[in-house]
């Protein structure tokens, strides 16, 4: 198992119920990709900053396979992945391969504010996608138009719950690669 | 079955600062304006302060605020976590303390600038791996993408559209226009201004979003005994509850059987268990409205109507002054301020005391509720 190296960009606090602004207050559009201002490899995108639970999605990820945790004594999926098996207590686990299809479960289309490099792009589309084998694992993604395409790539008048998709995998960074997602009829 | 809760304790003071975009005073400092404030309220001296309840994200600890205010020796103090969740919790844990005898005095309360300090989600260095490692690459940046992704498929799932989330933005507005404390006091809404106005994450636009607020505020929670020779009537807690469901994942609540299903579901079966009367008997209500989506998900949560029937439920005014359920008469956080939601509780103890200044005739009852969507708590307190 090859672990991917950690980024520069970690992800923010999601555990507020805080919310975006309304029109008492002025939009802020000029602000650094990062609080503290670093540099950042992924021209301001946020990459993904595995913890140990995660670390091999991301791995399997970087050489092109969709993987999912699942008990290796009871055999049920799970994610996001964690310690241990929540039907049977079991700390073994594996990770298996997904055929990469399925559903849009739901979706939305971010304006701003937002941090610069998606502000950029804005409105993109973030999809939630439903995967055939397992549809209560639904995994957050972008829906392409190509594996490299921007996150605006595919008209909003696509956009559709329950729209089939597939997966691909887009590079981010040097090393660091996320599964994205196309129209299985474009 | 043991101690109750029931009726035990009450609310005998409340206390709040002006709320503003910006307030020139620091957070530590409007926290003890709104702590003192709610102590002069009840007619209880600082000194006899012995227990502090607060939310995990307020900034002024414990010790800061004791040593300021003056209060006596702390025997029990407590932080609930999960942001907004956290607010009715806070007085819930300070019921517990007094009921078994681990204080006498408690005081909860949440001071925050978050209308002229930093928005959380713009942190990218806090290091948070899950769940945003599986979130936040995809540009799914805010507590308004995250909750959107749930508004979007309620849509889809019970035919709810944007009407029906307009109707809960203007019934908190309308009632904000009636509140003189309130930011949007001077400020009406229109259905024009709504399905015109800028969006923010679609399905949601700037409306279906709450305020950007400073400000603080507090209350005062004693023994029912004690309550009822404070200066005000005493506001009972009558039933209290959290609620983290099985397999719950937070404001990210997408990988399980039915993510529709939140916490409240959970908050609400404990706490009817609990109490003498149900949901047909609340007289008014103070719901969570960090977003306008999470009305009609806690009004089917907490048992005001079925299953996907939460968007119906806010046709014909139904959420107004005279219908079925008057809400958030403060204006709530879409429309008074976004304070966690602490000002929903204050706003409930008003109404019960009958000073509202959108008051429900002979309001008696009256359910508060902390985030939706996030591992939550709830009050229901009556007169
Ligand atoms: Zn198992």
């Amino acid at each position: 198992m090859k672990f991917m190296k950690p980024s520069v960009t970690a992800a923010t606090d999601n555990r507020t119920a805080s919310a975006t602004p309304v029109d008492n207050s002025p939009t802020t559009a000029a602000e650094p990709a990062t609080a503290d201002g670093r540099s950042d490899p992924a021209d301001g995108f946020l990459l993904p900053v595995p913890d140990d639970d995660g670390a091999p999605f991301w791995a399997y990820a970087a050489s092109g396979e969709l993987r999912v945790q699942a008990c290796a004594d009871c055999g049920e999926l799970r994610f996001p992945p964690r310690p241990c098996c929540p039907h049977c207590q079991s700390f073994a686990s594996e990770w298996r391969r997904m055929s990469g299809r399925g559903r849009i479960w739901s979706y939305v289309r971010p304006h701003p504010p937002l941090l610069p490099a998606y502000a950029a792009l804005a409105p993109y589309n973030a999809i939630i996608v439903e995967l055939a084998e397992a549809p209560r694992i639904r995994l957050v993604g972008n829906l392409v138009s190509a594996p490299d395409a921007a996150l605006n790539s595919v008209p909003p008048e696509r956009l559709r719950i329950g729209a089939a998709v597939k997966v691909t995998f887009h590079e981010m960074a040097d090393g660091v690669t996320v599964p994205r997602w196309l129209l299985e009829r474009p | 079955m043991g101690a109750t809760l029931k009726d035990a304790t009450a609310i005998a003071g409340i206390g709040q600062t002006p709320f503003a975009k910006r307030l020139p005073e620091s957070e530590k400092t409007l926290a003890c304006r709104a702590i003192t404030a709610a102590l002069a309220d009840a007619g209880i001296a600082p000194s006899e302060v012995d227990a502090f309840a607060s939310y995990t994200m307020e900034e002024t600890d414990e010790v800061e605020v004791a040593k300021a205010i003056g209060a006596g020796d702390v025997t029990f103090f407590s932080k609930v976590g999960y942001g907004g969740g956290g607010s009715c919790a806070t007085v819930a844990h300070l019921a517990a303390a007094i009921a078994t005898g681990q204080a006498t005095v408690g005081v909860a309360w949440r001071s925050r600038k978050r209308g002229s300090g930093p928005r959380p989600w713009k942190n990218t260095a806090v290091q948070l791996p899950t769940p945003a490692q599986w979130t936040r690459p995809f540009g799914l940046l805010r507590p308004a993408d995250e909750i959107g992704m749930l508004a979007r498929r309620y849509m889809h799932q019970y035919g709810a559209t944007r009407d029906h989330f307009f109707n809960v933005a203007l019934a908190c507005r309308n009632r904000a226009n009636q509140n003189p404390a309130a930011v949007m006091y001077d400020r009406p809404l229109t259905r024009e201004m709504y399905m015109t106005a800028r969006w923010i994450s679609e399905p949601l636009c700037l409306f279906d979003n709450c305020l950007e607020t400073d400000g603080a505020l507090a209350c005062v929670l004693v023994s029912a005994e004690r309550a009822r020779g404070c200066r005000h009537a005493p506001v009972y807690v009558h039933a209290a509850a959290q609620g983290l469901p099985a397999q719950h994942h937070g404001m990210v609540n997408y990988w399980n059987d039915d993510p529709l299903t939140g916490p409240a579901w959970t908050a609400a079966r404990h706490l009817w268990k609990s109490a003498d009367f149900g949901p047909q008997d609340v007289d008014v209500a103070q719901i969570y409205d960090a977003f306008t989506p999470l009305i009609p998900l806690s009004l089917e949560g907490y048992g005001f109507c079925g299953r996907g029937e939460g968007a119906a439920f806010t046709e014909k005014g139904a959420l107004e002054i005279g219908g079925r359920l008057p809400l958030n008469t403060g204006g709530g956080g879409l429309s008074e301020a976004y304070v966690h939601g602490f000002n929903l509780i204050t706003e409930g103890v008003k109404q019960l005391r009958g000073t509202s200044t959108a008051q429900v005739p002979d309001a008696s009852t009256c359910l508060v509720t902390a985030g939706e969507g996030v591992p939550t708590s709830a009050l229901l307190l009556r007169s």
